[in-house]
C-alpha cells in the first residue's frame, strides 16, 4: 500500500538520523560500514560490478560529499563533510509514486523501506526523490535504500549498545545520532533544538524526519585574529625557557 | 535526465495508438457505422497493436519486467499505476467499438456508448502518461502544465497523420482530414515552441547552497565527489544535453512537424500510390520528429539531487 501513514499524532514515533556536519571528519567508516552490514542483511545483496577495474560502480546506501565553503571577505575556504542518504520523509513522494506497493512508509516508526521481493524496478522512486537517496542495484534489478538498518535496531540477538544502524555505531567522532524524533524529549530531538539542526531542502516539502546541525562557527586563522606567531612572542619572551629558546633560535639560524 | 529509450518508444507508439484509436471514435461519433468494415477493421488493429506494443516496450526498462502486473494495484496513489489501468482498460473497450463500428455486430446505441467510452479512456491514459512526469516537484522542467498539453497534442497529431495514410491506402482522398492533421502539427509546434520558451526563461529552482543547507556560511562548491566512478544516481539523474547540440535537435523538431504538415496536406489531395507515399513520408517525418522530442524532453531535464553532485543550480 503506497498511501502514507498518517503520522501526526502527537508523540508519534519518528526514528531517524541526526548528522553533526561540524565534527564530521569525511572518513567514509559511516558508508563502509553500511555496505558491509547491508550487503548481507535486509535487501540484499548491494549489487557491485567491475569492482577492481577501471570504472567500479555499486549500489551504497550511503554517501559522503564534501564541500568548500567560501566565505565573502575570507581569505580561506574550510571543508564540510556531507553524508547523504535516505531522510525518512514524513510525505514521502518516492512511496506515494510507487506503482506496485513496493515502496512504503511504516506507520509504527516511520521507516521508509522498499520490498525486494515486489519492486519492479521502475525506477520512478528514484524520479522523486530529490536528495538522490535511493540506487537502482543494476544485478538484482530492483531499488534499493537505507533501512535505517531495520535488522539491527529491532534485533534482540545482538547486544543492547548494538541495537542501532551500523553507520551511527562505526562513526569515531560520534558525528552520527539515531533516535526517536518525534518524541521532544529524546535525546536527538534535544540536540536539534540545542544546536539548530535543519532540515534538506524543505522547499520542496517533503517533511523529512533526519536532521543536520550546522557547522558551528571556524575560528579565524592566526594572521586574521591577530596573534602574533610564536618565535616573535619567543624573542621578547620574559621566562627563562622564553629567553632560552630565543637563544638557541639565533644560535641555530646564524 | 538519462533518456530511457524504452519509455521513449513507448510514448511515441502508443501515442499514435491512441490518437489514431481517438479520431476513429470521433469520426463514428459524428458519421455513425464505418461504411467499409475492412477499413474499419484494419484502422482499429493498427491502433490497438500500437498500444500494445508501446506498453511492451515500455516494460523493457524495468528491472524485474516479469513482476509488471504489479503495477496495477497502487491507482489510489501512484499516476503509474493509474496510466498502467487506464491503458489496460482500453483494450476490451477498443476491440467492443471496433466490433460495433465495423458492423460485425449492428447496434448504433451501443457504437455510441462504446466511441464514448473508448475515447474517455484513451483521454485517460494520456493524462495518466502526462502526470507520470508533470507531478514530479523534482524536476522544474517537467513539473509544468505545457507538458500535459504537449502529450495530448502529440498523439492527436500523430494519429491524425496516420489516419491519412490508412484511408490513403483504402484509396480515399480525405483532404479535410489532411487539414485536421496540419493544424494539429503546426498545434504542436506552437505548444513545443512556447514550452522550450517557457522553460529556458523559468528561474533557477533550487541552488547546490539550498541542498546543502550551508548558504549562509558562504558560496558552496563540491570539493571531493564521494566516490571516483559514476553510480545509478549520476547516471540516471546527472544526464545533461550541450545548449548547441540542444538547440539543433530542437529546430530538427520543428523541421519534422513542418514537413509532416506539408506531406500530409498533399497525401490527403494527390490520388493514388503517389498520394500513399507522400501521407507515409509525413507520417515517418512527425515519428521522428515526435522521437527527437521525447529524448530532449529527458535530456533537457534538471533533476535537483544532481546539485549533492556538484552542479550549482537545477
Amino acid at each position: 500500500m503506497t498511501s502514507l501513514p498518517d503520522t501526526s499524532a502527537p508523540g508519534q514515533k519518528k526514528l531517524g538520523l541526526v548528522i553533526d556536519l561540524d565534527t564530521c571528519v569525511g572518513c567514509h567508516a559511516c558508508a563502509t560500514s553500511c555496505k558491509e552490514w547491508n550487503a548481507q542483511g535486509y535487501s540484499a545483496p548491494l549489487g557491485d560490478r567491475d569492482a577492481y577495474g577501471p570504472e567500479p560502480t555499486g549500489t551504497w546506501l550511503n554517501r559522503i560529499h564534501s564541500y568548500e565553503i567560501s566565505e565573502a571577505g575570507a581569505g580561506e575556504t574550510h571543508i564540510v563533510h556531507f553524508p547523504r542518504s535516505c531522510l525518512h520523509c514524513e510525505d514521502a513522494a518516492c512511496v506515494t509514486v510507487c506503482p506496485t506497493g513496493a515502496s512504503y512508509k511504516r506507520a509504527e516508526d516511520g521507516i521508509v523501506l522498499v520490498d525486494p521481493e515486489t519492486c519492479i524496478g521502475c525506477k520512478l522512486c528514484s524520479w522523486a526523490c530529490p536528495y538522490g537517496a535511493r540506487e537502482y542495484d543494476y544485478d538484482d534489478g530492483v531499488m534499493k535504500k537505507c533501512t535505517l538498518c531495520i535488522d539491527r535496531i529491532y534485533n534482540d540477538n545482538l547486544a543492547p549498545e548494538d541495537r542501532q544502524p551500523a553507520c551511527v555505531r562505526a562513526c569515531p567522532t560520534s558525528a552520527r545520532h539515531f533516535g526517536d524524533l518525534g518524541d521532544p524529549n529524546s535525546a536527538v530531538s534535544r540536540l536539534v533544538a540545542e544546536r539548530g539542526g535543519y532540515d534538506l531542502l524543505p522547499e520542496i516539502g517533503y517533511r523529512p524526519v533526519n536532521k543536520y546541525l550546522p557547522p558551528r562557527p571556524r575560528r579565524r586563522s592566526w594572521e586574521e585574529s591577530g596573534a602574533e606567531p610564536l618565535e616573535r612572542r619567543a624573542a621578547y619572551g620574559s621566562s627563562l625557557s622564553e629567553r632560552l629558546f630565543a637563544w638557541a633560535d639565533r644560535m641555530l639560524t646564524r | 535526465m538519462h533518456p530511457a529509450y524504452s519509455v521513449i518508444l513507448f510514448t511515441t507508439v502508443s501515442g499514435a495508438g491512441f490518437g489514431l484509436l481517438m479520431w476513429l471514435t470521433l469520426a463514428a461519433l459524428l458519421h455513425g457505422q464505418a461504411s467499409d468494415w475492412r477499413f474499419a477493421a484494419i484502422a482499429c488493429a493498427t491502433a490497438v497493436i500500437l498500444i500494445g506494443f508501446g506498453l511492451m516496450a515500455s516494460t523493457f526498462h524495468l528491472g524485474r519486467p516479469e513482476r509488471a502486473w504489479r503495477a496495477f494495484t497502487q491507482w489510489r496513489s501512484s499516476w503509474l499505476s493509474r496510466e498502467a489501468l487506464a491503458a489496460l482498460a482500453v483494450f476490451p473497450l477498443a476491440i467492443a467499438f471496433a466490433l460495433l463500428w465495423a458492423g460485425l455486430v449492428a447496434s448504433p446505441r451501443l457504437l455510441s456508448l462504446a466511441a464514448l467510452g473508448t475515447l474517455l479512456m484513451c483521454m485517460a491514459s494520456l493524462y495518466c502518461t502526462a502526470k507520470i512526469y508533470s507531478s514530479l516537484s523534482t524536476i522544474r522542467q517537467w513539473h509544468h502544465p505545457l507538458v500535459d498539453a504537449g502529450y495530448f497534442l502529440w498523439a492527436l497529431a500523430t494519429g491524425s497523420v496516420l489516419l491519412v495514410v490508412l484511408s490513403t491506402a483504402f484509396g480515399v482522398n480525405a483532404p479535410a482530414l489532411g487539414r485536421i492533421s496540419a493544424f494539429f502539427l503546426v498545434s504542436v509546434a506552437l505548444c513545443k515552441w512556447s514550452y522550450w520558451r517557457m522553460i529556458d526563461a523559468l528561474p533557477v529552482a533550487y541552488t547546490i547552497e539550498q541542498a546543502t543547507g550551508l548558504g549562509a556560511q558562504g558560496v558552496v562548491r563540491q570539493w571531493e565527489a564521494p566516490h571516483t566512478a559514476e553510480n545509478f544516481v549520476m547516471r540516471e539523474m546527472g544526464y545533461r544535453v550541450a545548449r548547441k547540440h540542444r538547440d539543433q535537435l530542437r529546430r530538427y523538431v520543428f523541421a519534422g512537424l513542418f514537413f509532416s504538415a506539408a506531406l500530409t496536406l498533399s497525401g490527403a489531395i494527390v490520388p493514388g500510390g503517389f498520394g500513399l507515399a507522400l501521407a507515409i513520408a509525413g507520417l515517418l517525418c512527425a515519428v521522428l520528429a515526435a522521437l527527437i522530442e521525447r529524448w530532449l524532453f529527458f535530456a533537457e531535464a534538471q533533476h535537483v539531487s544532481s546539485l549533492y553532485y556538484g552542479s550549482p543550480t537545477a
